[in-house]
C-alpha cells in the first residue's frame, strides 16, 4: 500500500478556507485525495468547496474520523497548529508552511514527546512539498501529472528537485511508490532515516531514492542507519557542491556550518556507506534505471 | 540575520553579562572623545564588520593616547575589512567601538547553538578560549563542555554551575559565571537567537568576568515578533547584490561565477548551479524565484541577477508545480523588452502549462535559447558562455 499516505486516508486541511489551503485542497480532491472537511477557527459549521468547517481539529476528527490532517497555516500560528493536531489524535501531520521559527519547532518536537511512541503523530515538514501516493492520494503541493504510479521510493528535502528526479524517472518508465518532501527546515517532523525505516518495510517499493541537500546531520544519519539495516537499494544525490560555507542557500537549513556538512563530504559518507550516488542531478533517471536493472539480474 | 558587537554586547548588558566600558564612535574625533568618557589609561579600538578574525586583519588596535586612538580611526574608517569570513570583497567600515583595555588572566569560550541533531539549544564551553572554536575542536577536543537545553523547561541553574565548574574557576567566580551562562541563554531564547559566541570571555587580573566579545545571529524566520532585532539590522555589511533581492523578496546568494541563474526552489537551484559548475562553467548567484511567481517577479529577478555586473550568460530552469510556465515565458518577454537582457538566455521549462509556455517564447521573436532538460540547460548555458565571452575577447 506504499507508505503513509493511500486512498482511503481521510485527510483534512488546517488553513482550509485561506487562499492557499483552498486552492490545494481543490487539486488534491481532483487527484482523488478522501478529503474530509477542514477546519478554520471562526468559520465551524460553514460548508467550504463543498465539505464541512470545524472551529477546532478535535472537531473535525469527531465528526469525520480524519486520521491525517494537512497544514496550510501561516508561520506565526503554525506550530500551534501542529500541536492541536498531535493533541486531537491526528496519525500524520503534513505542514506545508514555510518560514516557522526554529525555536517554535523545537517546542513542537517537545510537545509530540507527551504520546506514547504508539501513539504520537507522525510529522512530515515543515517547509516541504508534501506527500504523494501517484494514482492513489496527495497530500502536498505537487504536480500529480509527474509521477507514474510505481515501485520506487523517494524521500527528499526540496519541492521541485524531487519533481525533476521524478519527471525523469517517468521519462524512462519508472514509476513511483510515494514520495515523500521532508522540508528544508533545521528542526523538521520526519529525518531522512525515519522515512527509510517505512520505505524498507514497505511490500510496495523496491528501492529508495534520496534527495538530500547541504547542511545538518540528517543525510550521514540515513546512510550509516541503511548501511546496518537496509536491504533494499538506496540511490541518493546530495545538492549544493558549489554551495560557499556559512550561506544560506534559499532553505533554513540549508547551510553548511560544520565539519560533514558539505555537499562533497556528504557524498563521501554515503559512497563509504554503500549508497548508490547520482553524481549529477540530471542522471537520476539513468542510475534509477541502472541499479533496479542490476538488482533484478542479481535476484 | 547578524548584527554587531556593540549591538550584542547591549543585549547581554541588560541580562547581567558583565561588558567592558565602552563607546560607538563614527569619526576619529568621536572615537578620542568616547576615550575622554570611558576613563582610563589604555583603550581597543574595534571595527564593528559582521565578521570574525578581525585581529588579524587590522580591525583591532590596542591604543595608550589621543594620537594613535585617531590614527587607528582615520585608518580603519571607509576601509573595507578583509577577513577569512568576509570573503574577498571584503566588508565596509563604517562604525567602530572603543573599549577600555582589560588586563586579561585567563581566556575562556562560551557558545551557544541550534543543534540539528539533538534539536535543541546547545551551549558548548571551554577552557581554551581566544581561538575559533574549529581550532579548540581540533587542538583540544577534550577541553570541550556541552550541556543542552530542555525546551520545555529552559536552562536550569545546574547546569550552568556544572559548566563553571567545568571550566575549572575560582569559586568566587562560579555565582558569576553561572549568571553570565543563565543571562546568554535568556538573550538567546527571548530574542530568538540563532547563535550566540562570547569569545574570549576573560577572567580579569582583578577578578572578574567579562565578555571581551560578543557575536550574535538570528533567526530571521523569527524577526516578525521580534522588531527590537530588525531594527538592528546594517545593510551595508549585506551584498549590495542581496539587499536588492531580498528587499524584493526573493532569495538570493551572491557567489564569483558568470552565469546568472533564475531558478524555482531551493533544491533545483543548487543543483541547477552544480549543474552548470559539472558542464564547466560558473554560477553568478543562487536565486529561488518562489511558488507562484508572476511576470512581474520573473521580471525583477532579471533586474537583480544583472545588477551583478559579472554575469556574462543567464540560466532559466523552472520546474513548474505551482508555478506557472505561461507566466514565466511572458515574464521573460518582458524582462528581454523592458529591463533589457544584453547577454545570452537560456530558458528550460518544465511542469505546468508548459507548452503554453513554450509558445509564448517561440513566438515572441527574441532571441532565447530553449532547452528541454537539466543537461541540455547548463550545457547550451556554458556553450553560449563560451561563445559570448571569445565574442567579447575578439571584440
Amino acid at each position: 500500500m506504499a507508505i503513509l499516505l493511500n486512498r482511503s486516508t481521510r485527510v483534512i486541511v488546517q488553513g482550509f478556507t485561506g487562499k492557499i489551503g483552498s486552492f490545494h485542497a481543490e487539486d488534491m480532491k481532483r487527484y482523488g485525495t478522501k478529503l474530509v472537511g477542514g477546519v478554520t477557527p471562526g468559520k465551524g459549521g460553514q460548508t467550504h468547496l463543498g465539505l464541512p468547517v470545524f472551529n477546532t481539529v478535535k472537531g473535525a476528527v469527531r465528526e469525520t474520523r480524519a486520521e491525517a490532517s494537512i497544514v496550510f497555516v501561516p508561520p506565526p500560528f503554525a506550530a500551534d497548529s501542529i500541536m492541536e493536531a498531535a493533541d486531537a489524535g491526528i496519525k500524520l501531520c503534513v505542514c506545508i508552511t514555510d518560514g516557522i521559527p526554529s525555536q517554535d519547532m523545537m517546542q513542537v518536537k517537545r510537545y509530540m514527546r507527551r504520546y506514547r511512541f504508539e501513539d504520537r503523530m507522525r510529522l512530515v515538514g515543515p517547509n516541504c512539498a508534501g506527500v504523494i501516493t501517484p494514482g492513489q492520494a496527495l497530500m502536498g503541493i505537487m504536480p500529480g501529472s509527474i509521477y507514474l504510479p510505481g515501485r520506487v521510493g523517494i524521500v527528499g528535502r526540496s519541492g521541485t528537485l524531487g519533481y525533476e528526479a521524478a519527471s525523469q524517472m517517468k521519462a524512462l518508465g519508472i514509476g513511483v511508490s510515494t514520495s515523500v518532501g521532508i522540508g528544508g527546515d533545521p528542526i523538521n517532523g520526519s529525518s531522512f532515516k525515519d522515512i527509510l525505516q517505512l520505505f524498507e518495510r514497505d511490500d510496495d517499493t523496491d528501492a529508495v531514492v534520496m534527495i538530500g541537500e547541504i547542511g545538518g546531520p540528517q543525510e550521514a544519519e540515513a546512510a550509516i542507519w541503511a548501511r546496518d539495516n537496509m536491504r533494499k537499494p538506496l540511490i541518493a544525490y546530495i545538492a549544493g557542491l558549489s554551495a560557499p560555507k556559512g550561506r544560506r542557500m534559499g532553505h533554513a537549513g540549508a547551510i553548511i556550518s560544520a565539519f560533514g556538512e558539505s555537499a562533497q563530504e556528504k557524498v563521501e559518507i554515503l559512497k563509504e556507506a554503500g549508497v548508490v550516488i547520482v553524481p549529477t542531478p540530471a542522471s537520476f533517471g539513468e542510475v534509477v534505471a541502472d541499479t533496479l536493472a542490476r538488482t533484478k539480474q542479481a535476484a | 540575520m547578524d548584527i554587531h558587537e556593540y549591538q550584542a554586547k547591549e543585549l547581554l548588558a541588560r541580562h547581567g553579562v558583565h561588558v567592558p566600558r565602552g563607546g560607538l564612535a563614527y569619526s576619529p574625533e568621536q572615537a578620542t572623545y568616547r576615550a575622554r568618557e570611558i576613563g582610563g589609561s589604555k583603550w581597543v579600538l574595534k571595527a564593528q564588520v559582521h565578521s570574525g578574525a578581525r585581529g588579524k586583519a587590522g580591525g583591532i588596535k590596542l591604543c595608550s593616547n589621543d594620537e594613535e586612538i585617531s590614527n587607528a580611526a582615520e585608518a580603519m574608517l571607509g576601509r573595507k575589512l578583509v577577513t577569512h569570513q568576509t570573503g574577498p570583497r571584503g566588508k565596509l567600515i563604517s562604525r567602530l567601538y572603543l573599549e577600555e583595555a582589560v588586563d586579561i588572566a585567563q581566556e575562556l569560550y562560551l557558545g551557544f547553538v541550534l543543534d540539528r541533531k539533538e534539536e535543541r539549544v546547545m551551549i558548548v564551553a571551554s577552557a581554551a578560549g581566544g581561538m575559533e572554536i574549529e581550532d579548540i575542536s581540533e587542538k583540544q577536543p577534550d577541553s570541550i563542555i556541552r550541556a543542552t537545553v530542555d525546551p520545555g523547561v529552559g536552562m536550569q541553574g545546574f547546569q550552568a554551575r556544572e559548566i563553571a565548574f567545568g571550566l575549572g574557576l575560582e569559586s568566587n567566580l562560579i555565582g558569576k559565571a553561572t549568571e553570565t551562562i543563565l543571562g546568554c541563554y535568556q538573550v538567546f531564547r527571548d530574542y530568538d537567537a540563532s547563535m550566540l559566541e562570547i569569545n574570549p570571555l576573560v577572567v580579569t587580573r582583578d577578578g572578574s568576568l567579562v565578555a571581551l566579545d560578543a557575536k550574535m545571529s538570528f533567526d530571521e524566520n523569527a524577526l516578525f515578533r521580534r522588531p527590537e532585532i530588525s531594527e538592528l539590522r546594517d545593510k551595508s555589511q549585506e551584498d549590495p547584490r542581496e539587499t536588492f533581492a531580498s528587499d524584493r523578496g526573493l532569495s538570493y546568494v551572491g557567489l564569483d561565477g558568470n552565469i546568472g541563474c533564475i531558478i524555482n526552489g531551493a533544491g533545483l537551484a543548487m543543483a541547477t548551479m552544480d549543474m552548470i559548475k559539472i558542464a564547466g562553467g560558473e554560477p553568478a548567484n543562487f536565486l529561488d524565484i518562489g511558488g507562484g511567481a508572476s511576470p512581474e517577479r520573473v521580471a525583477k529577478s532579471f533586474r537583480a541577477v544583472l545588477g551583478d555586473k559579472n554575469v556574462e550568460t543567464i540560466l532559466v530552469n523552472i520546474f513548474a508545480g505551482i508555478n506557472r510556465c505561461d507566466w514565466v515565458a511572458e515574464g521573460v518577454i518582458k524582462a528581454i523588452r523592458e529591463v533589457g537582457v544584453d547577454v545570452p538566455l537560456v530558458v528550460r521549462l518544465s511542469g505546468t502549462k508548459v507548452e503554453e509556455g513554450r509558445k509564448i517564447l517561440a513566438d515572441s521573436g527574441e532571441a532565447v535559447i530553449v532547452a528541454d532538460t537539466l543537461a541540455e540547460a547548463a550545457e547550451k548555458a556554458v556553450a553560449a558562455w563560451r561563445e559570448a565571452t571569445k565574442n567579447k575577447k575578439a571584440a
